[in-house]
């Protein structure tokens, strides 16, 4: 019916529908034509829902084997974590910890861990991309917690390094020294060094707080700020060493030994040989 | 040529008959200097202080002193747009922007480093020799005054850049000072100009940096200098040396040519590292921020002792009056540094204290020939080095995957047990290799040669040492511990010196109570018989040699 004034001129339009506005059934008629409207958009367009909540549900089905295969050993069937009666824990509860937490701890190997430690260690990683997805779906069905980033904040070439450099050296290098070498914490605990960590990985970690890190959440640090970060690790991770060999750009302890192994060192070794030059006098 | 020399010959007699010089040059030039690699060390020093100060003075064309704060616009691209002060922007500038700026950071901190390295080594050597007895023991305070110069220099160089480690080290001077009771606070005040940074911190570094503490050290160089060339160099005992004489080749021109070559090998070694080693590359630890600090955040190394003491100081603090007395940092970071310097600057009376020899001595000590002395300074080494160790216990923790706290505990029994032990190994290897030199004078070297006697016994045939080789290893005194005379004379009468002596003479048994005196005329007399009597006829000395083992 909206197709009949087509061809009139605006204003007959115009006063035309108006004319139609005031008939009686005009909003039954406006009713029923917005609902088939969305409705068939709604056919065509939406996924089929049927088939989303099956393959999430089977994913789930999928993370949930693996769970019990390979983590619930420590972390509880139900991932509720396990304590000892002396109040050690075997495996902490992982219900609310989201998907970043399982993708930062399985992606990057840390989890499953090899032998109970001060803190688990990167390693090989034991399942792959698939399974680690199915995992994290799982343990993120258990409870609301940190989602997966959102790939526009892993790109590093967004990010404002400076900025970054400034946020990382305040937040960060307490704990894992201002090029991110890593550093030790106390009783073997450690913050590890952060050259080669992928941008998801660093993103997660900073939402999850994994081991001995804190969670920096989206109120501490925006999304923005976290992309700014990670820029600044991969910008740094690049950068050439200006002066010559880096020495692990670890400061003083590295450059004592230098002075000492190698400067001291080789001036010994010259000066022997002075002393052997024979002299006629 | 003839009027070249005839020339030369006028200019030099003019000037003679009016500053009359050729007699003391004449005397000089030939000054006799003995030739051993670790107579070096000091030279070593000496080499890379000069190319400190000519790289530092190119460094000052550039560097503004100032903590003026402003907002970086410079050269390095990943510190555009921050906040700074004046004093680390002129830096970053000097290190990207300035043609050779890099390069002459680097020299200028390497060679700082090697200096301070050079410094101790020579100190060492000097300690272990005995180079620091009569007449010498002044110049030994002047070296001791000229170390802590060095520190010191090294120090306010080590601030001034305002970066994130340099604020973190003056952070902790604040902290020491703070603990100093009642005048703590007032010391700090008064040197950053108010509360904890201020703006005045870089400013008033700078003149102590570039003027104060060099020109001290020149000053403390040259006195160093002008007492060795006076009272000559010491010399190693041997064949043709004596208390009363200096073997070596003369000032000119044999020690003129090799000095002034090792002073180019210096240049060249210190210069080659800055040119491929990077050191404190300020651009990364990010500008100074009180409210930052980042992990392995460590001192350079000679000041990475006093760090290490304060991370291994058990928590001490009492309350006297409501005002806190902070015994963990007071300790490591006031009291332990002077206990330190204090009897290494008094040593030399120390020790002239337990042997109670006052004579010249110009001929160096074998450190073996030493144990006790020896041994003091292998203790202090361990001492020092485990305080290293400490000062890095985060970065070697990580190195050695091990937790840092197992090795501040082991550092801090360490610092009793092990310095302790050190004292005792050395002590008995030294003696141990007296008594092979005694041996060896005795018996002479084992030659590999076996004989069998007619009555099928084996013995090895020992050859007679060289008689230079039996000299140099027996040219030292005796030395016998001193003796207490008795508490009461003959008629009875109490000795009023008698419990000083005793003093003394407990102190000269811990030193030489022990010592493996070289053998006598006669010892060796019979030795000798012995020892041609078993290559003659081979039986009967086994049990002589064997036991003297």
């Amino acid at each position: 019916m909206f197709s009949t004034p087509t061809g009139r001129s605006g204003r007959t339009r115009r006063r035309t529908l108006s004319t139609w506005r005031r008939h009686p059934l005009a909003a039954v008629f406006v009713l029923i034509a917005m609902l088939f409207t969305t409705g068939g958009a709604y056919a065509a367009l939406a996924p089929k829902s049927e088939d989303l909540q099956a393959a999430s549900s089977t994913k789930i089905q999928e993370g949930k084997e693996l769970f019990a295969i390979g983590c619930a050993s420590c972390h509880g069937l139900g991932g509720e974590g396990q304590v000892r009666e002396d109040g050690t824990v075997i495996g902490p509860s992982l219900i609310g910890v989201g998907a970043a937490a399982v993708d930062f701890q399985v992606g990057t190997g840390r989890m499953p861990m090899a032998a109970p430690g001060a803190q688990a260690q990167r390693k090989p990683v034991a399942y792959t991309d698939a399974q680690i997805e199915a995992l994290a779906a799982y343990v993120a069905s258990l409870a609301p917690g940190p989602e997966l980033p959102e790939e526009q904040y892993l790109d590093v070439s967004e990010g404002n390094v400076a900025r970054g450099g400034q946020l990382f050296r305040t937040n960060c290098a307490q704990c894992h020294n201002t090029t991110g070498q890593g550093g030790a914490l106390s009783m073997g605990k450690f913050a590890p060094s952060l050259t080669g960590v992928e941008p998801k990985h660093m993103y997660e970690a900073m939402v999850t707080g994994p081991q001995a890190m804190p969670v920096f959440s989206d109120e501490t640090l925006t999304p923005e700020d976290k992309q700014d970060i990670i820029s600044f690790l991969k910008s740094v991770e690049e950068e050439p060493n200006p002066g010559g060999l880096g020495i692990g750009r670890v400061g003083p302890v590295a450059e004592g030994l230098w002075a000492w192994l190698i400067g001291i060192g080789l001036l010994i070794g010259t000066a022997t040989w002075v002393v052997t030059r024979s002299s006629k006098s | 040529m003839s009027t070249i020399v005839n020339g030369a010959g006028k200019v030099v007699d003019f000037v003679d008959q009016r500053i009359t010089a050729s007699n003391w040059l004449k005397r000089n030039l030939r000054k006799v200097f003995p030739d051993h690699w670790s107579f070096l060390l000091g030279e070593i020093a000496l080499f890379s202080f000069i190319i400190i100060v000519l790289s530092g003075v190119f460094l000052t064309f550039w560097f503004k002193p100032s903590m003026a704060h402003i907002v970086y616009e410079g050269g390095y691209a990943p510190m555009r747009g921050q906040g700074m002060s004046e004093a680390y922007a002129s830096t970053l500038e000097l290190s990207f922007e300035v043609r050779g700026g890099l390069l002459m950071r680097q020299v200028h901190h390497w060679g700082a480093l090697i200096f301070l390295a050079a410094m101790s080594a020579h100190m060492l050597r000097v300690f272990f020799t005995g180079a620091f007895r009569k007449p010498r023991e002044m110049n030994w305070l002047v070296g001791v005054t000229l170390l802590f110069l060095g520190v010191a220099a090294g120090f306010t160089g080590y601030s001034l850049p305002d970066d994130l480690l340099s604020g973190t080290g003056l952070r902790i001077i604040e902290g020491g000072m703070l603990a100093i009771p009642v005048v703590g606070t007032y010391l700090s005040s008064f040197l950053f100009g108010g509360e904890y940074p201020g703006d005045d911190i870089v400013s008033r570094l700078y003149p102590l940096h570039i003027l104060v503490f060099p020109g001290l050290i020149i000053a403390m160089v040259t006195a160093h200098l002008m007492m060795l060339w006076y009272q000559k160099h010491t010399h190693w005992g041997g064949p043709g040396k004596s208390n009363e004489n200096v073997v070596g080749a003369p000032f000119f021109p044999v020690y003129v040519a090799k000095a002034g070559g090792f002073q180019f090998i210096v240049f060249g070694v210190i210069v080659l590292l800055a040119a491929t080693v990077q050191i404190n590359p300020v651009w990364f630890w990010g500008p100074y921020d009180p409210a930052v600090v980042s992990a392995g955040t460590q001192p350079d190394w000679y000041v990475g002792f006093l760090d290490g003491a304060l991370r291994v100081m058990p928590p001490l603090e009492f309350e006297i009056f409501g005002h806190p007395l902070t015994l963990s940092v007071l300790i490591p970071a006031i009291v332990l540094p002077g206990l330190i310097l204090t009897p290494l600057a008094l040593y030399p009376w120390l020790e002239q204290k337990a042997t109670g020899d006052t004579r010249e001595h110009h001929v160096l000590d074998r450190p073996r020939n030493q144990p006790v002395r020896t041994g003091i300074g292998v203790a202090f080494i361990t001492f020092y080095v485990q305080l290293w160790i400490a000062g890095g216990n985060d970065f070697f923790a990580t190195i050695l995957n091990v937790p840092v706290n197992w090795i501040t505990r082991f550092i801090q029994v360490g610092l009793f047990v092990l310095t302790g032990l050190a004292f005792w190994v050395t002590k008995r290897i030294c003696l141990g290799l007296q008594r092979r030199d005694r041996d060896l004078v005795m018996h002479g070297r084992e030659t590999g040669i076996i004989m069998v006697s007619p009555d099928g016994e084996f013995s090895e045939m020992h050859a007679p040492l060289e008689q230079g080789d039996a000299y140099s290893l027996t040219w030292h005194e005796r030395q016998a511990p001193y003796e207490p005379g008795p508490a009461t004379d003959a008629n009875g009468i109490p000795n009023p010196n008698y419990r000083t002596e005793r003093r003394r003479a407990r102190l000269s048994r811990f030193y030489f109570g022990d010592v493996v005196q070289k053998p006598t005329a006669d010892e060796l007399e019979a030795a000798h018989h012995e020892g041609h009597h078993a290559v003659e006829s081979g039986h009967e000395h086994d049990e002589l040699t064997s036991g003297q083992q």
